[in-house]
């Protein structure tokens, strides 16, 4: 139990220390390009002396290292500075948009975890047949096409032809369950295709892995059927490699969101941070990348704490 | 490589053939294409397929299938040179960390790993918005990317093949490192290292085509795949061919190249087995 104990102790810590090289190297890259952002702002007819007032305003004077110290005290305590293109707190922009995003990724996540446990599973059941055969150039397909074709395809087949879904998300002030449902639908399809076709991959190869032990030949040998050899032998031996896949998986998503907020109009965070791609608005951008940086490292760290309990050598303290 | 095309499952052959088939496309497209990219030839916008014009028209009345020829070599060629440099480079520094100090490679590893908790899109999205979009810096920002994600695949099996007997007895005949690293090595990773490649210009072709849809990738007047996708994007409502044409080439790059892929490994697997 305390070797366990300490190895999550110290995976924690990577985590934490990746974290702080990552903000590194987004705010070097970020500001490498030394302080035009004032210029920018002001656009090309602004006097010196404005630009010298704002660029002084905002601290692009001192020295990079000292930016850097404020701009990451800042973010631990929730102050991500002024946006430079609506001059807005940025933590005040990211948090009108954050719950959308949230709620967008989590209703990818409920509908499509169970789905593509149940394909991985199904095509290591009959690996090698004719079903895994043809999952395996489907998910294949699935994962190599860009999700803004199959979005523009949902559009064209139940916006355009069919007329039964808005081609853009938008939910009314006053919507019921039903609105959502309209809005959610499309976005959400989109992501779940890509996400599933990667985890259901995944799942496979996680559940394919238990197959191949001599306790399931064993269990198969001693006349169990297929599905309960699945089910009871290798299903719970599985479930570490599964939640490893699962949010390892997840990580993809933080990727497809971008391509679906911008294509469906949807106001979240992603669709924010390409507003500040365009618009140059780095305190926005830096934070809105920190965002996802840390989203996705947590989702890696879940995956490989689920690896590390799941490790039987470990459990049993040997 | 014929014989390992010959013994490639059917799938992999369609992959094969749809793959050089867009490679001819993009060396030779320019050519071929019956009128020039830029060149307004109809009235008409967003006229249907099969017209005048065998792709239809875009959004001010140009060739669909000469803008697909014209833009294919910038989907195929910027992902080649950008994979070929994530590989190359990534392969290099995980030589270089598997044969030096333990501390040295712990540096680097680490700070490998934290390069690819950046997601490529995000990572992407920022330098862009410092360095400005043009195809050298696209070029150089998926290759960044990407070269990572490669180091840690080659690092892994570097180390894997220089715990092995006969580095070891290479070690103790008192070779430099640069020795082991490319004559000991190199040649036992460099297959797996194709494979690498190839799935790394699968996730280039994906991410170049990403951004150019965001409007951040290659900029007027060139114009990419993703480009043509995004210039075109009024025309979903009318359910213009202009739009789904040019996302449909993507796809099938893309899935080709992943069918190869796919098939490749199966073969050796098999083979590994066979042993």
């Amino acid at each position: 139990m305390k070797v366990i104990f300490q190895l999550i102790i110290k995976r924690i810590g990577l985590s934490i220390i990746t974290l702080f090289i990552v903000s590194a190297v987004v705010f070097f890259i970020a500001n490498l390009l030394p302080g035009d952002a004032a210029q920018e702002m002001l656009g090309q007819s602004a006097t010196p002396e404005a630009v010298a007032a704002l660029r002084e305003a905002y601290g692009l004077n001192d020295p990079p290292l000292t930016r850097y110290a404020k701009w990451l005290t800042g973010l631990v305590t929730g102050d991500a500075g002024m946006s430079l293109a609506n001059s807005r707190p940025v933590s005040e922009l990211i948090s009108s948009r954050l719950s959308k995003s949230l709620l967008l990724a989590g209703l990818t996540t409920v509908i499509a975890v169970p789905f593509a446990m149940l394909l991985g599973i199904v095509a290591a059941m009959y690996s090698g047949r004719r079903v895994d055969k043809i999952m395996n150039i489907a998910t294949l397909s699935m994962v190599a096409v860009p999700e803004f074709l199959l979005a523009t395809i949902f559009v064209l087949i139940f916006a355009v032809e069919l007329n039964w879904l808005p081609s853009l998300s938008y939910i009314p002030a006053d919507a019921g369950v039903y609105e959502y449902f309209r809005a959610f639908a499309l976005p959400v399809a989109t992501l779940c295709i890509v996400l599933s076709a990667q985890m259901a991959r995944m799942t496979r190869a996680a559940v394919l892995e238990q197959l191949s032990q001599p306790y399931v030949e064993m269990a198969l040998l001693k006349g169990s059927p297929l599905s309960r050899a699945v089910l009871r032998h290798a299903l719970p031996n599985a479930v570490g490699p599964i939640v490893n896949a699962v949010a390892l998986s997840l990580s993809y998503l933080l990727g497809g969101v971008v391509i679906v907020e911008v294509i469906f109009n949807y106001p979240g965070v992603a669709s924010l941070m390409v507003d500040a791609v365009t618009n140059r608005d780095m305190p926005l951008l830096q934070a809105c990348a920190m965002l996802f940086c840390t989203g996705y490292l947590i989702l890696v760290l879940i995956a490989d704490l689920s690896a590390i309990l799941a490790n039987p050598k470990l459990r049993t303290g040997g | 490589m014929m014989a390992a095309i010959k013994s490639m499952p059917m799938s992999g052959k369609v992959g094969a053939v749809l793959a050089a088939c867009w490679l001819f496309l993009a060396l030779f497209g320019p050519w071929l294409a019956p009128h020039s990219a830029n060149e307004i030839v109809a009235y008409d916008v967003f006229e249907p397929l099969g017209g005048d014009y065998i792709l239809g028209t875009d959004y001010i009345g140009r060739d669909v299938f000469s803008r697909i020829l014209d833009g294919t070599r910038f989907t195929i060629f910027i992902p080649l040179l950008a994979a070929a440099l994530a590989c190359s480079v990534g392969t290099l520094i995980a030589l270089y960390s598997a044969v030096s100090h333990p501390r040295t490679d712990e540096i680097i590893s680490r700070f490998m790993d934290a390069l690819i908790s950046i997601p490529s899109k995000i990572f992407s999205l920022v330098m862009i918005a410092a360095f400005g979009s043009s195809v050298p810096i696209l070029l150089t920002i998926t290759a960044i990317s990407y070269m990572p994600g490669s180091f840690r695949i080659a690092r892994s099996l570097a180390v894997n093949v220089a715990n092995l007997d006969f580095v070891t007895v290479a070690r103790t005949r008192g070779e430099s490192r640069l020795y082991l690293a490319v004559k000991e090595i190199l040649p036992n990773i460099l297959h797996p290292m194709l494979a690498d490649f190839g799935l790394r210009f699968v996730f280039v072709v994906l991410l170049l085509s990403s951004l150019s849809f965001l409007g951040l990738g290659v900029q007027p007047p060139e114009a990419d795949l993703g480009s043509l996708v995004r210039e075109n994007l009024s025309g979903l409502a009318e359910g213009a061919p202009a739009v789904i044409v040019p996302a449909i080439a993507i796809a099938t790059i893309t899935i080709a190249v992943n069918l190869v892929i796919d098939s490749l490994r199966g073969a050796a697997t098999y083979a590994a087995r066979g042993r």
